[in-house]
Formats: structure tokens, sequence, C-alpha cells
């Protein structure tokens, strides 16, 4: 599949900040907070920014942009218009929890409600994010079981990761959430890994023989292309990368996403000071360049089955 | 609204087409019909890119095909239109987010509306078949009407009241009818020529059908000893012995 740049920057700069969200709403609900006046108007505005960021950014790959209110619309029956409508009513009160946080406001129950809807609608909204690849059985790679996993991780371990950065740059951060957040990039990595076998490891049933109906006639391959050069749905569906380019990727997407923020997050939690913090920003910068490469692989690995029309043997 | 209508109720009408890949000789008048008739119908314009460049492109919503059958013995060629089906199941209504794209009840004909379409092309990743293609100059996703602007157009003459795809074909490889009417003259052709659908595991209920290529027989020549020719015999003359001669140097 084509990977669209602003498909990508959406997909991780709003899980990133979605996971940031939900964990300054626990926050919230737990009560525990640095000691910085600005450390939760500063934090939630950037979760804030960076979810606005990403649904802006969705929005640069549509033909008529100007429409795109119409996609609140059909929450019944497509995730794209739930993840939509999510991202919307998110809004509310993770707004209200930046607001309160901006003007001290203290009443301890209705900010746990806030957190609470703002943990539940962040995680619906990622989740749904996640739905309209795996719903989609015309592309193996992404109806799979992992997908969802996947996506509700990696916004966690990132957005534990900015919370990790934050957190050092307004104070010293608790080894709980330095930890933590460790974690969080273990079991992200982890599934990741457990995605990539399971879709490696899948068994392409579908055939150009079935595609084509022809299989009764023998092994069927095209010999006079439809037209003479390619089309929207080879340019769209035929995208794919090179094998050997993957496997190197998949690499350098673990390296960078899980592996190195891990060990600047543990070596942060040995310093302090200016070290520390110098340390968090590093692993943010490192654990984003790795997501790109993590979500630019999850597209161009993704093989369509309408390629079998256009010389797949199987998909 | 793109919740999918119910479409299971007896005598439900099912309009599409058949295929006779036994007859269809690939002359593509189909698509060029079809691109003809639609750049100025429904779903005008279907924009082209470059159309005189290099690399031209644009929104076609027939492709034909071509393929080669080899059962290890004998090939076959096959020419195989392909356009939307006109699912009973289509995904591409369903993950919509406008409802812009769209099945009717009354004939079961999937349709997008290019007034709020907003162009994200998630309809076109949700199609098996690669039906729906990109209009890049128009901003939304064009497709297969079925020329519901012809069909139930009072204004043409009977005969033109097909799709265009149809009405173009020189070979009659093409026909359209309500599938859903086991009584109607394509149902018939499908039971009679067992008209299958296109990967039928995906679960999208495709309501055209193809027609398989009727069986060929076996016409391969039979190795025949009498029919090979003998050199003719020399004379054993000097000048054919100068040739046997040159000829044997030369292979050396």
């Amino acid at each position: 599949m084509h990977p669209a740049y602003s498909v990508i920057v959406f997909t991780t700069a709003s899980g990133a900040g979605y996971g940031l969200l939900a964990l300054l709403a626990l926050l919230t609900v737990l009560g525990v907070e640095p000691q910085a006046r600005w450390f939760m108007p500063v934090s939630l505005a950037l979760a804030l920014a960076l979810v606005t960021t990403g649904l802006l950014s969705s929005t640069f790959h549509l033909g008529r942009p100007e429409r795109a209110w119409r996609a609140f619309s059909q929450w019944r029956s497509s995730w794209l218009s739930r993840e939509g409508v999510l991202a919307v009513v998110t809004f509310a009160p993770a707004g209200l929890l930046f607001l309160a946080s901006v003007f001290g406001y203290g009443s301890a129950g209705i900010l746990a409600a806030l957190g609470v809807a703002t943990i539940g609608l962040a995680a619906a909204t990622v989740y749904s994010t996640a739905m309209i690849y795996a719903s989609l059985t015309t592309i193996r790679t992404w109806h799979n079981a992992w997908v969802a996993p996947n996506y509700l991780m990696l916004a966690l371990a990132s957005g534990s990761v900015l919370l990790m950065c934050l957190w050092s740059l307004f104070g010293a951060a608790p080894d709980l959430l330095a930890t933590g957040a460790i974690a969080a990039l273990a079991v992200a990595g982890g599934f990741k890994i457990a995605y990539w076998r399971a879709v490696d490891g899948e068994e392409k049933t579908r055939t150009v023989e079935a595609a084509t109906g022809l299989g009764e006639f023998g092994a069927v391959r095209p010999i006079d292309p439809p037209h003479t050069s390619a089309n929207y749905i080879m340019k769209e569906m035929g995208y794919h990368v090179a094998r050997r380019h993957a496997a190197k990727l998949r690499r350098i997407a673990l390296l960078l996403a899980f592996a190195l923020p891990a060990l600047a997050i543990l070596l942060a939690m040995n310093s302090a000071g200016p070290l520390a913090a110098a340390l968090s920003v590093a692993a943010v910068a490192s654990c984003a360049a790795g997501l790109v490469v993590e979500r630019w692989l999850f597209f161009a690995q993704a093989r369509h089955v309408v390629m079998l029309y256009y010389g797949d043997k199987v998909a | 609204m793109t919740s999918l209508p119910d479409t299971s109720g007896a005598g439900q009408k099912k309009l599409g087409l058949v295929i006779d890949l036994d007859v269809c000789v690939g002359c593509h008048a189909c698509a060029v019909s079809c691109k003809e008739w639609n750049t100025g119908g429904y779903s005008a314009p279907l924009s082209d890119e470059r159309p005189y460049g290099d690399e031209p492109m644009g929104a076609w919503l027939n492709r034909v095909h071509s393929y080669q059958a080899d059962d290890g013995g004998r090939t076959q060629t096959v020419h195989f239109p392909r356009s939307c089906l006109h699912c009973e199941e289509p995904a591409c209504v369903t993950v919509c987010p406008t409802g812009a794209s769209y099945k009717r009840v009354e004939d079961g004909i999937v349709l997008v509306n290019p007034e709020t379409c907003i162009g994200c092309k998630l309809c076109s990743w949700a199609c098996p078949y690669g039906a729906r293609e990109y209009d890049y100059d128009h901003g939304v996703m064009k497709k297969c009407t079925l020329c519901v602007d012809r069909i139930y157009n009072d204004n043409l003459a009977p005969e033109d009241q097909v799709p265009a795809c149809v009405r173009a074909c020189p070979t009659s490889a093409r026909h359209f009818g309500d599938l859903g009417d086991p009584q109607s003259d394509v149902s018939k052709l499908v039971a009679e020529r067992e008209g299958y659908d296109l990967l039928p595991e995906m679960g999208y209920k495709p309501v055209n059908k193809y027609l398989p290529p009727r069986k060929r027989r076996d016409d391969r020549l039979e190795a025949d000893a009498s029919r090979v020719e003998e050199p003719l015999a020399g004379d054993g003359s000097a000048l054919e012995r100068l040739f046997a001669w040159a000829d044997a140097k030369l292979s050396g």
C-alpha cells in the first residue's frame, strides 16, 4: 500500500498524543503530579497539540478536505467515521482538564470524572484508528488480531516516553514512571515482533486462479496489461518495499522506537539534573523516528488482494 | 447512509452484468465506450492526467486484462474485463465515513455521490476487485454506475437503455439484467453456463457473474511420420560434392 506521509504523521502523532493524554488523565485521577505549577497545563497542551496536528494532517490526504465534516455522519458502519466522532468528543473532557489545570481548579471528584472520561475516550479513539486498518479483509497484513493491540501499546509507550521527558524537564522524574515507561516500551516492542511473526507466518491462500476463476484451465498469468502505464490501483495498492529492505528497516524500527529510548530512560533514571532531562529528550526523538519507520513499514509491507489481477501469484 | 439496506427479501432486484469469457475477444470496446459515456454522464468528469504524455493515466471504470492459463500441455488466452461487481455485501459502502458511497435499495446498484465524497480513498482499499478508481483532478472516487443514467432513461431508444459497455460489445460477451430474478435471461444464462463469482471466499457476494470459457476440443496435431519429407537424394555431381565439402567445413 502506498504510504501517504500525512497518514503516517497522523497515526504516529495522534497516537503519542492520546497516549500522553490518557497518562496525564491517569495522574489527575490518582492525584499524583509534580510540584511544578505549569507541568500539567504545558503537558496537556502538548498532548492536545499532537492530537490536533495529527487530525489536521489526516485531512491533507483527502481529495476534498473542505467536506471533511461529513465524515462524522456514518459512525454506525464506518470505523473512520467512529474515529472522527470519538476524536472530537475526546476534546471535551480533555479540554476541560486543560482549563482546570490552567486555572488551578481543584474539585477532586470532577477532575477524576473528567480524567476517567479522557482515558476511556483516548483509548477508544486509538482503537478506532487501528480498526480502520484491521477491518479491511482485502489486506492480509492489516486484517490481523495484533493490529489493534499494536496501535494501543504503541500509543501508550510513546505517550509514556513523552511523559517521562516532560516530567524530567520540570524536575526529577520518579523511578516508578521511568520503570513504567521502560516496561511499556518492552511490551510494545514485543507486540510489534509478535505482529511481524504473525503476518510472516500466515499462509497466503488467495490466488490469481481464484481471482479470475480460471484455475480449471491451468496456472494463470497475465500476458497483456489492461493499460499501458500505471493506474490509480497500481499506484495506491501496488506500492511494496523489497523484502530485504523490510528486514533491515524492521531492525532499525525496533532499535529506534524501543531499544534506544528504553536505554536512554534507564540511564536517565541513574543520572540527575540536565543530563537526565537531555537523555529523556533523546528518548523522545529516537522513539519518534522509530515510530515513523514502523508506521511507514506498516503501509509499505501491506499487499492488497487486488494485485492478484496485476501479476501477484498469491495474496 | 452507508449501512447496507436489507436486500435479502424475495423478489429483490439485483441488476448486474454477466460476462462471457468464452466470447470476449479483448477488443476493449466496452472500456472505451464506458469511458466515453461516463465522462459526460453521472460520474462526469472522468479526468485524465497527461493524456498525451509519456505515462498517461486516468480514471476508467472498466479494464480489460488478458491472461494465459497453462495446464502444462496447452495454453489458453482469456480476455478478462473487470469492473464493479455491485456486491451484495460491499465493504466499500460500509467503510465510507460520509455516506457518499451507497447501495440502492431498489436495484442494488452501488454508487458514489460525487457531491459528498471527501476523497479519502478508503472504499478503494476495501474493494478486492479494484473496481474503484480515484479521480485526482476531481478529488473524488469514481466507479461503475451500471449506467444508471442510461438504463432508466426513456429519452433513449429501448435498445440503448442498457449499460454502454453492453451496447458496445461487438461479440455479445456482456449481458445486462436482473440477477435477482431466477427467470431472467441473465439468470438462465448463468445457470446454463455455470457462471461463477470472483473470489467467493472473501464473502462480498458479487452480483455480476462470469461465464467460463467453453472446454476446447484437444486439437493438437499428432506427429505424423508419413508427413515428414525426406531430403532429395543427390546425383553425386562434382558441384554437389563441393557444396557438401563447404557445408562440412563451415559447420565445423
